[in-house]
């Protein structure tokens, strides 16, 4: 799967320190440990305490390319911040994340264009989070559309249907099985579909399983791709086994030591 | 109305690998071979680059094979007690692009030849002709444990590739092929999850990925061909889409495997329904050889010469 590594992000205490002291060496280690670990991306969110979110993101863009190749998530609901960030990456990049109103989908679309970057798109707009199955597949419609009117190609999409925490509304979760399914069929080649994983489980006790079991249950269902804690060796191990259950990779005794690589 | 394009687009390809070695890398080749590169399903080549045409291998034995049928016996019956004599034949008059040696003669039960006998038949073959080399033990583990190291050393600075490695014995020819920078088989019999473990097991002694040629136990028509086929296949679909650790090219062994079949050998007297025993093994071989093309096969292991040129005429036209 498709595995955005959460870590870099101003709201953990080691990283809003080394934005403010302007002190690499936190990011640097967290870039190296998660690419080490298997991400395919690093996400990477300035948080809500930096002074210049803009000169932030694009500080520790420069920090992470610096340290290693894998490739830059950039994590921001501004728009500015995320322009920010791509006038200085330098490999692939996905934007994480424009919401499904059709100006705003227009906007992050072009935007991405110009920088042959992926796209994250929230199937929710500025009136909010839509709470079932049918409106969300129109946002998905919708988001597919837009992609097919700005020639944009469907496998840079990744549709994120807003997954709730489960002690929030514990309906949620299997709803969101039914949209993965959903979305795989939209079109073909389909777009992606996506979760923020660890908003699922946050305020639990038992946050590693939860979060693990549901990511089990998604990619059966057709997740391809999570903003996760990929330092959670059982959450990546868990990933990595369900896709053998479901037949993606051919099984071999060490398909874990094949697949980590 | 609008004919839709139905190609499919891969991530992944066939890795690519060279065998033999020139004097300018430290070899006495005259020539090296290049296979796999594919990045798509056999002879789809709308769909991506085809990669390198698929190669023959000629089998040529340490000692007289027993159990050759007169059809395939005939065309080697001059050579048949010299190696060397039996290479240069195949490169010269039939066309070779590799030479597989295989040294049957090493088996306990077959001659138990010695290692430096072993070595002695590789360096005149080596010496024999300019085509890389193909260099296959007897299959004991124990005697290939022993005798392949010194051949191995012999034919050190070659790039050969050496066979074989199998899930239950792979160290010992993995560290050889290191040292002495050969490539290596790596075998599974009919069993896609063992051929990648085996692959797995040999890149964790820092075997280089792109220095292994995957052998799955060929079936011939009839004797098991679409078990082998649709391995490959799904060996080929798996190094499309990403797999690393399946993304070897493939070798396959149709001539020993075809010439078993009692329709390749009987005797017309004993068949005379199936016609002509000259044309009939032949036929089986090529068969077996052009159906497992399509499946996905980089080097052929073949014997007869009237097999192995209508092969090549296949190859041609397809590629």
């Amino acid at each position: 799967m498709i595995s955005i590594g959460e870590r870099i992000n101003g709201m953990f205490k080691d990283v809003r320190e080394a934005i403010k002291n302007k002190d690499p060496k936190a990011v640097k280690e967290l870039a190296i440990q998660q690419t080490e670990a298997g991400a395919s991306f690093l996400d990477v969110n300035v948080g809500t305490a930096a002074a210049d979110p803009a000169e932030a993101m694009k500080w520790l863009i420069e920090v992470i390319q610096d340290t290693v190749k894998t490739p830059i998530a950039i994590d921001s609901q501004k728009f500015d911040v995320v322009k920010a960030g791509l006038s200085v990456v330098k490999n692939e990049v996905l934007i994480n994340s424009s919401k499904g109103d059709p100006e705003e989908l227009d906007r992050y679309m072009s935007l991405s264009k110009d920088y042959n970057a992926s796209l994250i798109c929230l199937t929710m707009d500025k009136e909010g989070i839509p709470q079932d199955i049918e409106r969300r597949m129109e946002f998905a419609m919708r988001i597919v559309e837009k992609a097919v009117e700005h020639d944009f190609e469907l496998s840079k999409i990744y549709i994120d249907p807003v997954l709730f925490p489960i002690n929030v509304d514990q309906k949620q979760p299997a709803l969101m099985f039914d949209i993965f399914n959903q979305i795989k069929m939209i079109s073909d080649p389909s777009p992606h579909r996506n979760v923020g994983l660890s908003n699922f489980s946050q305020g639990t006790k038992e946050k590693r399983l939860l979060t693990r079991t549901f990511l089990s249950m998604g990619i059966s269902y057709g997740l391809d791709t999570a903003v996760m804690d990929v330092l959670d060796k059982d959450l990546m191990d868990a990933a990595i086994t369900a896709e053998i259950i479901m037949n993606q990779h051919v099984y071999s005794d060490s398909y874990l030591t094949a697949c980590r690589k | 109305m609008e004919i839709p394009n139905v190609a499919d687009k891969w991530t992944g390809s066939v890795c690519e690998i060279t065998l033999g070695a020139t004097k300018d890398s430290g070899g006495s080749r005259q020539k090296t071979i290049t296979i796999g590169g594919s990045k798509t399903v056999p002879f789809m080549d709308f769909e991506g680059n085809p990669g390198h045409k698929p190669v023959i291998a000629m089998d040529v034995y340490d000692i007289p094979p027993d159990d050759w049928t007169d059809t395939l016996a005939k065309p080697f019956a001059d050579v048949l007690n010299d190696p060397a004599q039996w290479a240069k034949k195949c490169v010269e008059q039939y066309g070779a692009d590799l030479i597989c040696l295989k040294l049957d003669g090493i088996h306990p039960d077959k001659g138990n030849r010695s290692a430096e006998e072993a070595v002695k038949t590789v360096k005149s073959v080596l010496a024999a002709v300019g085509v890389p080399l193909v260099i296959w033990g007897c299959e004991h583990d124990e005697k290939d444990n022993e005798v392949m190291p010194k051949v191995s050393q012999a034919a050190k600075g070659e790039n050969c590739l050496m066979g074989i490695a199998s899930q239950d014995n792979y160290k010992t020819l993995t560290a050889t092929c290191l040292a002495d920078g050969h490539s290596i088989i790596t075998m599974a019999p009919v069993d896609i999850n063992i051929g990648k473990q085996v692959n797995i097991l040999v890149s964790e002694m820092d075997f280089p990925l792109n220095r292994i040629v995957m052998f799955q136990s060929t079936g011939a028509l009839g004797y098991g061909l679409e078990y082998t086929y649709s391995i490959q296949e799904r060996e080929r679909l798996a190094a499309l889409t990403g797999d690393k650790m399946m993304s070897m090219p493939v070798i396959c062994d149709v001539g020993h495997e075809a010439w078993r079949a009692k329709e390749a050998k009987s005797s017309d007297s004993d068949v005379p329904q199936w016609g002509s025993k000259e044309e009939r093994g032949p036929l089986w071989e090529a068969i077996t050889a052009v159906t497992l093309l399509q499946s996905g096969a980089d080097i052929i292991r073949m014997s007869h010469p009237r097999a192995v040129a209508t092969v090549k005429k296949c190859i041609g036209r397809l590629y």
